[in-house]
């Protein structure tokens, strides 16, 4: 069945997995690192990737499976070309997060774990972003953003996404 | 040429501090003047970064906050050479929150460039290793022991001790391991050394390894952190080059390799066996002990597995002496504390203490209060498994033992205020819920627990009027808390309670009819 799913990823995306792959296999404790630089360089870590994964770094298929699935920051499926994640923690909380993230979810018509329609944009939770002093906090890609309100967060998806 | 320093730590950018400084620069070419931009660390005052100084014959002086559209009128008041301004706040060494504190750990941040290894070296950086060469790897665990400083990830276990146990192991390979999983909410320290001061932390475990014989370390960093990620790489890459890595370290016989290595998500992780399963390349599950990891460690080899406070405070310690060290603090807890002040308060920021400190200092000296200008009714110290304290705990102080007395956590030493609008019933909720979330599901208490202490206490909140079904599920949440607590595999499953308790025991009107 693996096999079968291989033959839906594109040519290019095979050939990227093939070289991460070859690139991380005599690492030690290789299949996270290995995971990032697929998942940094094609957006996600398609299932199609398991069984190569697993011939290479001598495991099963279940076991990578495992390891994807355990771990938060590893996505299954494609996302939008930005990521908008939103920090529920206790010190955003205390600043009111939970209104923050009503908000931005009406802004955008989408919920947790979806992405935009035009695929702009993908909207993710996150358990704190070591920003607590300037609650609430998002992150967009890999910047942070601090004292937070659903304005300024419109604002900068404007300005990231259609800028 | 004048040297104008602009903030690079995460938190300033995330106010603004990259188009300060692009701003500065631009004005500056319009204007012909030449000056020296440096990025530094954050000095730690967060409610006023982007916080800019210009260096004076007198010193640094302050100009803070500083949007773009203040930069022209800061040239306008000649800032470069201390001209008057509103946003003039004097001497930065002079401010009385910084004048407050005892920076150890935190000696550089904020001074430096973070990754100019010069500047590191120009301010005492390198100094412990210097020493540590001279002397056996007995001696350096000795100088930790002696020091006091116990675990500052939160499980506060004697430091030395731990070394020791590594040191007495005989095997080819071992482990220098950097806990940098900074996962609770409210703690932003680790974050702060690895920006803004990476190299102090290299230099600890570059120590670390030394004195119980490994000869790599890994950092293992939340994949939250792209910031931390850069620096880091960008500073080991330098201290390598100049053999401060790598073989024959410092012309000595030691060899210490680096490398950092992204975590991916799970809070788990900062558990330190499920992060040893991590660095193997499996699921973050928490490992039965024994074995300890000392023992039997990364790939089952001895590993010392650390906090990045912890780590980072090793050079001071063997740069001035384990005695210096251990004059400062109480009681047991010595040393100093990098706290954290977070969540709504009007001034948060890093204050670093000796142990010792009450809450309401911090809360009030320091924090300036709530940030929405209401009463703070609720503190939680020490992140998601850390005990709410209410108004009549404030006078505790910061000290494990202390803290321990009154059901409480001093944890990584993070402080999250909540005003007078919070809802402690909803917070108890919550932290059933994130243990949910964040479980690894390898015991049942925890996994099992979580969601069902989360269900019962939408019971008690839809039961609020109703006597009998409250004081039914309140005797639950307290039944399944005992059970997590004692049955629990790792802090996780068996400290979660402690919010949830301590939310109950001292915020009873929040959750309904009488307990």
């Amino acid at each position: 069945m693996a096999e079968h799913i291989l033959t839906a990823l594109s040519k290019e995306d095979s050939s990227k997995i093939d070289t991460h792959i070859l690139a991380h296999k005599t690492m030690p404790g290789a299949l996270l690192p290995l995971l990032h630089a697929i998942q940094d360089d094609i957006g996600y870590v398609p299932e199609a990737a398991y069984l190569p994964i697993s011939k290479a770094l001598a495991l099963s298929v279940a076991e990578v499976h495992g390891v994807v699935t355990f771990y938060h920051h590893f996505r299954r499926h494609p996302v939008g070309k930005h990521i908008l994640q939103i920090c529920r923690a206790e010190s955003c909380q205390a600043m009111g997060a939970e209104k923050l993230e009503k908000d931005i979810k009406v802004a955008l018509g989408i919920d947790y774990h979806e992405t935009t329609k035009d695929g702009a944009l993908t909207l993710l939770p996150v358990y704190c972003l070591g920003n607590c002093a300037c609650s609430p906090a998002v992150m967009l890609d890999d910047e942070v953003y601090g004292r937070m309100d659903a304005g300024k967060v419109a604002e900068l998806v404007n300005e990231v996404c259609h800028g | 040429m004048v040297k104008v320093y602009v903030p690079r730590d995460s938190s300033a950018i995330s106010l603004g501090a990259d188009r300060t400084a692009k701003a500065i620069q631009a004005e500056a070419d319009k204007r012909g003047i030449t000056i020296e931009l440096i990025r530094n660390g954050s000095r730690g005052l967060f409610w006023l970064e982007p916080f800019v100084e210009v260096a004076t014959d007198k010193g640094r002086v302050a100009f803070a906050p500083v949007q773009p559209k203040d930069v022209a009128g800061l040239f306008d008041a000649d800032f470069l050479n201390n001209g008057k301004h509103p946003l003039n706040l004097g001497l930065t060494e002079e401010l009385t929150w910084l004048k407050k504190q005892q920076r150890l750990t935190f000696a550089r941040v904020g001074i430096t460039d973070p990754v100019s290894l010069d500047d590191y070296l120009a301010h005492d950086g390198y100094k412990g290793l210097k020493n540590a060469l001279k002397l056996s790897g007995a001696e350096i665990v000795k100088a930790v022991t002696d020091s006091g400083l116990r675990g500052r990830g939160g499980a506060a276990f004697p430091t030395g001790i731990k070394w020791n146990t590594v040191l007495g192991c005989q095997s080819e390979q071992k482990y220098i391991v950097c806990n940098a999983d900074e996962g609770d909410s409210g703690t932003y320290s680790d974050r702060m050394i690895m920006e803004d001061d990476p190299f102090v932390l290299i230099e600890g475990m570059t120590i670390a390894g030394i004195a119980v014989g490994a000869n790599m370390g890994y950092i293992y960093l939340r994949s939250e952190y792209p910031h931390a990620l850069k620096v880091l790489n960008e500073a080991i890459a330098k201290a390598d080059k100049a053999g401060y890595l790598g073989d024959n370290i410092c012309g000595s016989s030691h060899t210490f390799k680096l490398e950092v290595r992204r975590a991916a998500g799970a809070y788990i992780c900062g558990e330190e066996t499920s992060l040893l399963e991590s660095l193997e390349g499996k699921r973050g599950q928490v490992r039965f002990k024994p074995p300890l990891p000392a023992i039997e460690g990364l790939f089952g080899k001895p590993t010392v597995v650390n906090n990045v406070i912890s780590l980072a405070t090793i050079p001071i310690i063997l740069d001035k002496g384990a005695e210096y060290y251990a004059n400062y603090g109480i009681g047991r807890s010595r040393g100093t504390l990098p706290i954290q002040l977070a969540g709504n308060i009007k001034h948060g920021g890093l204050v670093e203490l000796a142990f010792g400190a009450t809450l309401r200092e911090l809360l009030y000296d320091f924090g300036g209060g709530s940030y929405t200008g209401k009463p703070i009714r609720a503190v939680q110290v020490g992140g998601p498994l850390g005990a709410f304290l209410p108004e009549s705990q404030f006078d505790t102080p910061l000290d494990y033992e202390e803290f321990s007395k009154i059901w409480a956590v001093l944890g990584h030493g993070g402080i999250v205020a909540f005003d007078d609008t919070v809802d402690m019933a909803k917070m108890a909720r919550y932290a059933f819920e994130f243990c949910a979330i964040e479980s690894c599901g390898k015991c049942t208490p925890c996994r099992v627990g979580s969601t069902r202490g989360a269900e019962v206490i939408d019971r008690i909140i839809a039961n609020k009027n109703n006597p009998k079904e409250h004081a039914k599920n309140v005797a639950l949440v307290r039944d399944l808390s005992d059970t997590m607590i004692h049955g629990s595999l790792c802090a996780l499953g068996g400290m979660t309670p402690y919010p949830v308790l301590s939310a109950m025991n001292h915020f009873a009107e929040d959750f309904g009819v009488t307990q």
